[in-house]
């Protein structure tokens, strides 16, 4: 069971919570390629280790909010809010994608 | 390689077991293979097996990081099926069961293929339209499906509590679905491909490739370099770990599946009965145990451990559906990294990169597409061009939008 810290209600069980993947994700501009929408609609980071992702406390305040936590471990780093900055660079793009 | 039948295993009996040759070769690395395939799963296994057996490869290596079978293809539910919604998934599932249908005598080994039936139950009129629907398409792609009431069910298994909170109204059977047993599987490949010449390299880790501009070339192993012509990524939950170290980008999240097993009993449930609706997918093993398969972990997860939350709804569905399992013990609980795609249809066949094949993001239902995976993978780096059975499922689909959307179509992860 995760224990995750609301910035809002603070810690609760990961039940309440739902997982809204990668954070910080920027939508390309409408006149962007094929490969650049795809990798925006469906590439997402998966790292084997830390991430930052976006929560929703649905059963709760019902507000997003980013986590940077351990994909192998499960460790959860101090939380934010949604709307402040990332502080580690965006790794999915690969030379070649989707 | 010895040759298993009735007669050599009383011969055998007779001088109490002794005598037995290991089934495989633990192979050592040599410094250059026409074919190396990264993952000595079922379906790293079955490629190198087909490619040795249909198309004569003499220089084929698989690449362990554990101990064979030591991941997803140990760890599944064993359920094989081909009740899938869309054409292209039933024509390779289909395949596959197909496969497994002979596979006994293909390899000489007992996979102990047991066609009890998968039985899917409806808890609503409407959801009961939407299995009808699904059993349709099904029958219109050739496969067996019949749709069963509320009374055919009770005969059909008569200790489920049909009158759950949300009641079984209707359902649907694939009588060609069933068990096997997933190490017997993982066993009779790696015996068939090591007949053949096939090296199965344990305890070695690939942590790179080797480049030269848009060409792979080889490996870099815990055991060294290997060059090769030919790279197969056939790693599941850890695909984008290593796709990355060739600069490729999958549309694959990871996730923990958990499954889990009771004591023995006495045999009781002679289908497996699966409840998209309340979770429950449920079967008997030949040893008696009770397994039941749990929804994946909803976030990325490389723990190979499942959490608390989804273990504790897959025990309250099954309890439900069965009341008379609620005093089992438990007795092993375990989960597997899958990769799970947005449209949760597999990502097979070549890559951007030349001399790299793919085949991942089977996601929760990997165990059924071993033997189909292993053909096709194998007619694709002996012709260099997908096989016509996993054509739709190449990478580039997300860019073309062309996706097999089955997670949507049936309602359940596959």
């Amino acid at each position: 069971m995760l224990r995750i810290q609301c910035p809002y209600c603070g810690l609760r069980d990961e039940s309440e919570f739902t997982f809204g993947g990668q954070a910080h994700i920027v939508r390309p501009p409408p006149e962007c390629s094929d490969i650049e929408w795809a990798q925006y609609l469906y590439v997402r980071e998966n790292s084997k280790g830390r991430q930052e992702e976006r929560w929703c406390h649905t059963f709760g305040c019902a507000r997003w909010f980013n986590v940077t936590r351990d994909t192998q471990t499960h460790i959860i780093q101090p939380v934010s809010g949604a709307d402040e900055p990332s502080s580690v660079p965006d790794t999915r793009a690969g030379e070649y994608c989707a | 390689m010895q040759k298993y039948s009735f007669w050599s295993l009383l011969r055998r009996s007779l001088s109490a077991h002794r005598g037995w040759k290991p089934a495989f070769t633990d192979a050592s690395l040599k410094p250059h293979y026409e074919v190396v395939i990264i993952g000595g799963g079922g379906h790293g296994l079955a490629t190198a097996y087909y490619l040795a057996k249909r198309y004569g490869a003499r220089s084929v290596a698989v690449l362990e990081r554990a101990w064979i079978g030591s991941g997803n293809s140990g760890r599944n539910t064993q359920v094989t099926r081909s009740n899938y919604f869309y054409p292209e998934s039933c024509a390779f599932y289909d395949h596959s069961l197909k496969l497994y249908e002979s596979l006994g005598r293909e390899l000489n080994f007992n996979v102990m293929l047991s066609q009890r039936g998968v039985l899917g139950l409806a808890h609503s009129e409407h959801e009961l339209e939407m299995v009808r629907r699904w059993a349709n398409a099904i029958v219109m792609n050739g496969i067996d499906a019949v749709m069963l009431t509320r009374e055919e069910i009770r005969r059909r298994v008569p200790i489920i509590n049909l009158d759950t909170h949300y009641p079984i109204v209707g359902g649907f059977i694939q009588e060609r679905g069933g068990i096997s047993r997933h190490d017997a599987v993982v066993w009779s490949y790696a015996r068939g491909a090591s007949a053949l010449g096939v090296d199965i390299v344990q305890n070695c880790e690939v942590h790179d490739f080797l480049r030269s501009g848009d060409r792979i070339t080889g490996v870099e192993t815990s055991q060294g370099r290997v060059r090769a012509e030919h790279v197969v990524l056939s790693v599941a939950g850890h695909s984008s770990v290593l796709a990355a170290r060739a600069g490729l980008a999958l549309p694959i999240t990871t996730m923990a599946l958990q499954a889990m097993v009771t004591e023995p009993v006495k045999p009781v449930l002679d289908t497996v009965v699966v409840s998209p609706t309340i979770h429950a997918y449920v079967s008997q093993s030949d040893r008696g145990e009770i397994v039941m398969g749990a929804g994946a972990d909803g976030y990325t997860s490389y723990a190979q451990r499942g959490g608390i939350p989804q273990l504790r709804a897959t025990i309250a569905a099954v309890v439900e559906l069965f009341p008379c399992f609620s005093r089992l013990r438990l007795m092993r609980q375990w989960a597997g990294a899958v990769d799970i795609t947005p449209d949760t249809s597999p990502i097979m066949g070549l890559t951007p990169l030349t001399g790299l094949y793919i085949n991942c993001g089977f996601g929760t239902g990997g165990y059924k597409a071993i033997p189909a995976g292993g053909e096709t993978m194998a007619y694709t780096i002996a012709n260099g061009k997908p096989h016509p059975l996993i054509k739709p499922f190449s990478l580039e689909r997300f860019a073309r939008g062309a996706l097999i959307d089955e997670g949507a179509a049936a309602g359940v992860a596959h």
